[in-house]
C-alpha cells in the first residue's frame, strides 16, 4: 500500500507542472496564512493544449490529400472525385482545424526563421510549407486543386462564373505579388503576420471573428459566386510561389486525354482564365509592331526594376510604423519632446520597466534601416514582377492545341468534362470500342 | 514531326534542369529551417510579470469570449478579508454584494475559510479576462491573481491578435509541452 502511495507520489511529482515560470519576483505584502482548520490549498489548473499526437495526423493527412489530389487530377481525371476531396479538405483543414496550420501563413514563419535568429520554426510548419511546393514541382498545383480550404470555399461557392477581360485578370493578378512582397517584408522585420491578420475565410472556419474579418470574408464569398477564386487568383501569396514552380512541373493537367480536335468546347469551361487557346491557323506571324513592343518591354524591365526600388526605398520609413517598437519609440520621442501629454498604455509599460530610452531609440532606428533596405528590395521585386508579366504577354508563341495554363491552372478538373474526347474515353464501349477515331473529325 | 521532337526534348531538358534547381533551393531553405527548428509546436502565453492588466486581452482575442482568463496562485494569496482584487477600492461593505465587487461579471467566488481568512476562486465560465482584479491584486496585494492564456480555449493563431495589441510585450510563443507561465514558482520569501 505504501509502495503504491509512493509510486503515485512519484508520478505526481513527475507529472507536476513543468511550465516555465514568468520572469520577475513577487512582492508578498500579506504573508500567506497558516490555517488551523485543515484547509488545503487548491491547485491552479492548467488545461493542456491540443495533443501533439494530432499534429502527426495533420501531417499525414496533408500527404494523403496531396497525393490523392494529384492522382485524381492527372490520372483519374475526375472532377466529381476532386470535388469530394475538396469538400473533405474544407471540413478537415478548414472547419475542424480552423484554418491553422496552413502553408499560406507558413510563408511568414519561414521568413521569420530566416531573418530572426531567436525564432525557431516548428517542424510541422516547415513540413506544411515545403510539401505542397515539392508536389507542385512534380504534379502541378495539386494543393490548390483539392487540399487548400480557402480554395475549396471559393471553388464550391462559384455558381455563375463570369469571365474577366484578360487585361483586368493580368492586372489584378499582380496584386498577389505585392501581397507576397509585403508579407515577407513585415514578417522578416518581425512586425506583423499580415497574411494571417487578413485571412478572409478564417472567421468562417472558426465561426467567430472580428467585424472587419467577417465583412472581408463575406465580400470575398459574394465575389466568388461570380468570379472564380478571387483570393487565389488575385491575392494568395502562396499562389505566387506555386505559379512559379508549376511552370516547371514534371506532369500537368491536360484538357484532352488524346489529341485535341480543336472543338473549342473547353474554352468556356475554365472559370479562372487559365485556359490557353490554340493559335488560329491563319494568325499572322509577329510583325514589326510586335517586335518593337517586345524590345520596349525588354528596355522597360530594368527601368521598372530600378524605378520600383527607388519608390520602395521611400516606403520603408512609413512601413516601419507597422513595427510595435518603432511606434513605441516615436511615442516616447514625442513625450520627451513635450509634443504629447501623458502616456499611452505601452509608453507607460515601457517606462515602468526602466529600460533606457536611448536603447529603444537605437533599436527603432535599426528596425527602420531594415525597413528601408526591405523597401528597396520590395520595390525592385514588384517592378520586376510587373515587367516580367508585360514581357511574357509580349512574347508570341504558337500553340497547336488548347492547353491548361501551366502557371494558372488549379487542376480543378472542370475542363475535363467539357472535352468530347474525354467523355468518349470515359464511356464504357465508347468511341474507341466502336472503332470510331474522333481524330478523323479534326478541323 | 522529327523537328518537333527535338524541340520538345531540349525544352524538357531545360525544364528538368530548372526543376532540379528549384528542388535544391527548396531543400536548402527547408534544411536551413530544420537546422534551427524545434520539434514541438508553439503556443501563445503571456508573462504575468510583464502584464500590465490593460484589459486588451478581453477585447482583442479573435474569440468572442477571450481565451485569456484570470488564474489564482493560491500559495501566494494572503486570503485577506479585504481583498483588493475582489472589492472595489472603496467598498460600501465587505460582503459579496455586486455593488462592492470589482469584477464586472462576478466571476470571483469568495468563500469563508476560517477567521479572518477568505478563499477567492475564479469561475472561469464567467471570467472575461479583463484583468481588473489582476490590477487590484497587483497594486495593493500579493499579485496572486494573474492572467494566463487558457489552452483549452486558445485557437493558437499563427499570430495572436492580443499579442499584437499587448502594450507591454508580455505575449510570447512557448513550446507546447510547457504552455503556461505560472507565478507560484518564483516566490520570494
Amino acid at each position: 500500500m505504501i509502495v503504491i502511495a509512493h509510486a503515485v507520489m512519484c508520478l505526481l511529482v513527475f507529472a507536476g507542472p513543468s511550465d516555465e515560470p514568468g520572469t520577475g519576483v513577487d512582492t508578498q505584502r500579506f504573508p500567506p496564512p497558516d490555517f488551523d482548520s485543515g484547509y488545503t490549498l487548491p491547485v491552479t489548473t492548467t488545461p493542456a493544449p491540443r495533443a501533439e499526437l494530432l499534429m502527426y495526423l495533420d501531417m499525414s493527412l496533408l500527404l494523403v490529400t496531396l497525393s490523392l489530389a494529384a492522382y485524381l487530377a492527372l490520372k483519374v481525371r475526375n472532377r466529381k472525385a476532386l470535388f469530394t476531396l475538396m469538400a473533405f479538405s474544407l471540413v478537415y483543414f478548414g472547419f475542424y482545424r480552423e484554418g491553422c496550420v496552413c502553408p499560406i501563413g507558413a510563408i511568414q514563419n519561414m521568413t521569420l526563421t530566416l531573418f530572426d535568429k531567436a525564432y525557431a520554426v516548428p517542424l510541422v510548419v516547415i513540413y506544411f510549407f515545403v510539401l505542397p511546393l515539392a508536389f507542385t514541382l512534380f504534379f502541378g498545383r495539386a494543393f490548390c486543386a483539392a487540399v487548400c480550404p480557402l480554395g475549396a470555399v471559393q471553388d464550391i461557392a462559384l455558381v455563375r462564373p463570369v469571365t474577366l477581360p484578360a487585361w483586368l485578370d493580368h492586372a489584378l493578378g499582380l496584386l498577389a505579388y505585392a501581397y507576397l512582397g509585403a508579407a515577407v517584408l513585415f514578417a522578416a522585420t518581425g512586425s506583423a503576420f499580415i497574411i494571417c491578420e487578413y485571412d478572409p475565410f478564417v472567421a468562417f472556419f472558426r465561426l467567430s471573428g472580428s467585424f472587419n474579418m467577417i465583412v472581408v470574408g463575406l465580400s470575398f464569398l459574394l465575389i466568388s459566386l461570380f468570379i472564380g477564386r478571387p483570393y487565389c487568383r488575385f491575392f494568395c501569396p502562396y499562389g505566387v510561389l506555386l505559379r512559379w514552380l508549376s511552370r516547371f512541373s514534371r506532369w500537368r493537367v491536360t484538357v484532352t486525354p488524346d489529341d485535341c480536335i480543336q472543338c473549342k468546347l473547353c474554352e468556356d469551361a475554365c472559370p479562372f482564365g487559365a485556359l490557353d487557346t490554340a493559335t488560329p491557323e491563319e494568325a499572322p506571324l509577329p510583325g514589326g509592331r510586335d517586335r518593337k513592343r517586345l524590345v520596349l518591354m525588354l528596355v522597360l524591365l530594368p527601368v521598372l526594376t530600378v524605378g520600383g526600388a527607388l519608390v520602395g526605398s521611400r516606403l520603408g520609413e512609413p512601413f516601419s510604423k507597422m513595427h510595435a517598437r518603432v511606434r513605441l519609440a516615436e511615442r516616447i520621442q514625442q513625450e520627451e519632446a513635450g509634443l504629447e501629454e501623458g502616456t499611452t498604455e505601452s509608453s507607460k509599460a515601457f517606462r515602468d520597466t526602466g529600460e533606457p530610452v536611448a536603447a529603444l531609440m537605437n533599436e527603432a532606428l535599426a528596425i527602420r534601416e531594415d525597413f528601408v533596405t526591405g523597401g528597396w528590395l520590395l520595390g525592385a521585386f514588384l517592378g520586376l514582377a510587373v515587367a516580367g508579366r508585360l514581357l511574357r504577354l509580349s512574347v508570341f508563341r504558337r500553340r497547336r492545341d488548347y492547353e491548361a495554363n501551366r502557371a494558372g491552372c488549379y487542376a480543378c478538373g472542370r475542363c475535363f468534362s467539357a472535352c468530347p474526347i474525354e467523355l468518349e474515353r470515359r464511356k464504357p464501349g465508347g468511341a474507341a470500342a466502336a472503332g470510331i477515331d474522333l481524330r478523323e473529325y479534326q478541323r | 514531326m522529327e523537328k518537333k521532337k527535338t524541340i520538345l526534348t531540349r525544352r524538357s531538358l531545360l525544364e528538368s534542369g530548372v526543376r532540379g534547381a528549384c528542388l535544391l533551393a527548396l531543400g536548402g531553405v527547408a534544411g536551413f529551417a530544420v537546422g534551427k527548428a524545434r520539434r514541438s509546436e508553439l503556443v501563445w502565453q503571456l508573462d504575468p510579470y510583464k502584464c500590465v492588466a490593460c484589459g486588451n486581452c478581453a477585447t482583442y482575442c479573435v474569440l468572442a469570449e477571450s481565451a485569456v482568463k484570470c488564474v489564482h496562485s493560491y500559495p501566494m494569496c494572503g486570503y485577506c478579508e479585504l481583498c483588493t482584487g475582489f472589492f472595489d477600492p472603496d467598498p460600501r461593505a465587505l460582503h459579496t454584494g455586486a455593488e462592492n465587487q470589482l469584477c464586472p461579471t462576478g466571476a470571483i467566488v469568495r468563500t469563508f475559510v476560517e477567521d479572518p481568512y477568505f478563499e477567492y476562486t475564479i469561475d472561469e465560465k464567467l471570467c472575461i479576462g479583463c484583468g481588473k482584479c489582476v490590477k487590484g491584486c497587483k497594486t495593493f496585494g500579493n499579485g496572486s491573481l494573474y492572467l494566463q492564456v487558457r489552452h483549452d480555449r486558445c485557437k493558437n493563431c499563427n499570430e495572436c491578435s492580443i499579442a499584437v495589441a499587448c502594450p507591454s510585450g508580455a505575449f510570447a510563443r512557448a513550446p507546447a509541452h510547457r504552455p503556461y507561465r505560472l507565478k507560484w514558482m518564483n516566490q520570494s520569501g
